[in-house]
């Protein structure tokens, strides 16, 4: 995994002049050191940032995150500031955890921002427990990605130097798709399986130890601690006027390679990723072609995403507004361009395998429908599969659609649906016995090793 | 107050007694599973819908004020 600064990326919409605070850094990047930089240590984060600006009550940070406009940076985009009075109006003694359970294969964003600017993250976890007048502060990392380790260091240091005023606790995660499902991080804080709950009551009501819990992804913490430093204007002064600020990206290009971004929302997607908006809608071309390397499609939001064919990606723009209306969502930044020369049903086949076995198991439609799913996209991926196969995912589609617990069967159903859609092409070439990319290796990562089993949830 | 049957996905384990014992709001999908009807419980089957409720034998049903 690598890490490009992007400063190229820095698109200022046109906005009322914004007056950031003294020594508020400019442009891009804003979470991450320049290019090659080392990551940051205390020293060179109280140096840049200085200390982090406790407001000595609880509530005040929140009119400055309304007003900065910042949302979730999981995936879900919730608005900051709601989420955090919730929190306060649902009971006395809340809790908060910061969520760095990445577990999806093909994000890097959470990993590369606590390995290289930790400091951030916890800074945002502090002020975030100070505005909500949590005495509890917890950390939830995945077990065996050394970042436990590293941020218990981290944490011992910060100590040392008197700046945080909760003392935070790792909570460890397991290595599960959905581990990092906020229901689903509540129970393991509770010392049960990482797997989603039923959401009633929800998390911000009675979370952990019944207790109204706070749960926000570390980059969200990060940029929180940005805008108490520099202000709501600063943080606007990048993005759109609807979805303010940057996020990190983690963009896979048709050669294979992977970075972690850090871009303003509202940045074409085709300055992310290498597209050509002359491409035909999807596939076509076969392994020998000049254009081999050009992108067919865009998967964007990750795995619980959508297919877009990718000369309609070219001329979108990284934002909801922008990617809703096309079955799109920004998500946690998961943005991969497909090679022509590769097989779409197939790719979107294997993960669908993928995201079947990790079903917590809990809901009925959920593990009984996406196996079955998993299973018809196998056949379809194969040279003239049975043409019912189309009509029996449309309608398990249908049937484990808002059933679960949580959202993996609607996510696991978006994506396969888009696929069905983008990848109509290359089902009419199977129908006839041919394939775009037959026996091609594998492009969209998955975890190595054997699949997860019931075993693995705690 | 109108009610809503609400079943908790993750307690479900398919019976299918409340499609039994209330079919004019719960139907089973293809998997045993209850689909249950995207309106309130009408007047005349509150009894039926309560006894749905306490007779679910992995009390997973439940009825919920109408949103």
């Amino acid at each position: 995994m690598t890490y490009a600064a992007a400063r190229n990326l820095a698109r200022p919409t046109p906005q009322p002049a914004a007056q950031p605070a003294p020594g508020a850094p400019g442009g891009l990047p804003r979470l991450l050191p320049g290019r090659g930089a080392a990551p940051a240590d205390l020293r060179s984060h109280l140096e840049r940032h200085g200390r982090p600006p406790y407001r000595g009550q609880s509530a005040r940070l929140i009119p400055v995150l309304q007003e900065s406009g910042l949302t979730g940076r999981g995936g879900a985009a919730f608005p900051v500031h709601r989420k955090l009075t919730a929190v306060i109006e649902a009971g006395p003694r809340p809790i908060v955890i910061g969520n760095g359970a990445e577990g999806e294969p093909a994000s890097d964003k959470d990993k590369a921002l606590l390995r290289i600017a930790p400091h951030l993250v916890l800074d945002g976890l502090q002020l975030a427990a100070e505005a909500v007048g949590a005495r509890s502060v917890g950390l939830y990392l995945h077990r065996g990605s050394g970042r436990p380790e590293q941020l218990r260091a981290v944490l011992a240091e910060r100590a040392a130097a008197g700046i945080d005023r909760r003392p935070v606790e790792i909570i460890d995660a397991p290595a599960r798709f959905l581990a990092g499902e906020e229901s689903a991080l509540a129970s393991r804080a509770d010392g049960g399986p990482a797997r989603p709950r039923f959401k009633e009551p929800r998390v911000f009501e009675r979370g952990v130890a019944g207790r109204p819990t706070l749960v926000q992804n570390v980059e969200t913490l990060a940029h929180l601690a940005l805008i108490a430093r520099y202000g709501a204007r600063w943080f606007r002064s990048l993005g759109t006027a609807g979805e303010p600020g940057t996020m990190l990206c983690t963009v896979h290009q048709t050669d294979g390679t992977r970075q972690v971004v850090e871009a303003a929302l509202g940045t074409p997607l085709r300055d992310l990723l290498a597209l050509d908006d002359r491409a035909s809608a999807a596939g076509g071309s076969g392994g020998s072609s000049p254009w081999a390397s050009t992108a067919q499609a865009v998967l964007v939001g990750g795995y619980h995403g959508a297919w877009l064919p990718a000369g309609q990606a070219a001329r979108m723009t990284l934002s909801n507004a922008a990617l809703r209306p096309a079955g799109g969502f920004v998500g946690a930044g998961v943005l991969v361009a497909l090679p022509a020369d590769r097989c779409g049903i197939a790719e979107t086949a294997r993960v669908t395998r993928f995201l079947a076995l990790e079903s917590a198991g809990q809901c009925g439609p959920c593990f009984n429908g996406l196996p079955r799913i998993a299973t018809a996209l196998d056949e379809l991926a194969g040279p003239r599969p049975d043409p019912q196969v189309r009509a029996d995912i449309q309608r398990w589609a249908g049937l484990v659609q808002g059933r679960g617990a949580c959202h993996h069967p609607d996510g696991t159903v978006r994506f396969v649906r888009s696929a069905l859609q983008v990848f109509a092409a290359e089902i009419e070439r199977h129908a006839r016995g041919r394939c775009t990319a037959p026996g091609a290796p594998p492009f969209l990562p998955l975890p190595p090793g054997a699949p997860a089993t019931d075993a693995d949830w705690s | 107050m109108s009610k809503r049957l609400r079943v908790d996905p993750t307690a479900c384990t398919g019976h299918g007694l409340c499609a039994e014992l209330l079919p004019e709001l719960v139907t089973l999908d293809e998997w045993g599973y209850p689909i249950l009807a995207d309106r309130p419980v009408p007047r005349g089957l509150g009894q039926e819908a309560r006894r749905a409720v306490t007779d679910c034998p992995a009390l997973a049903l439940r009825l919920a004020r109408s949103s």
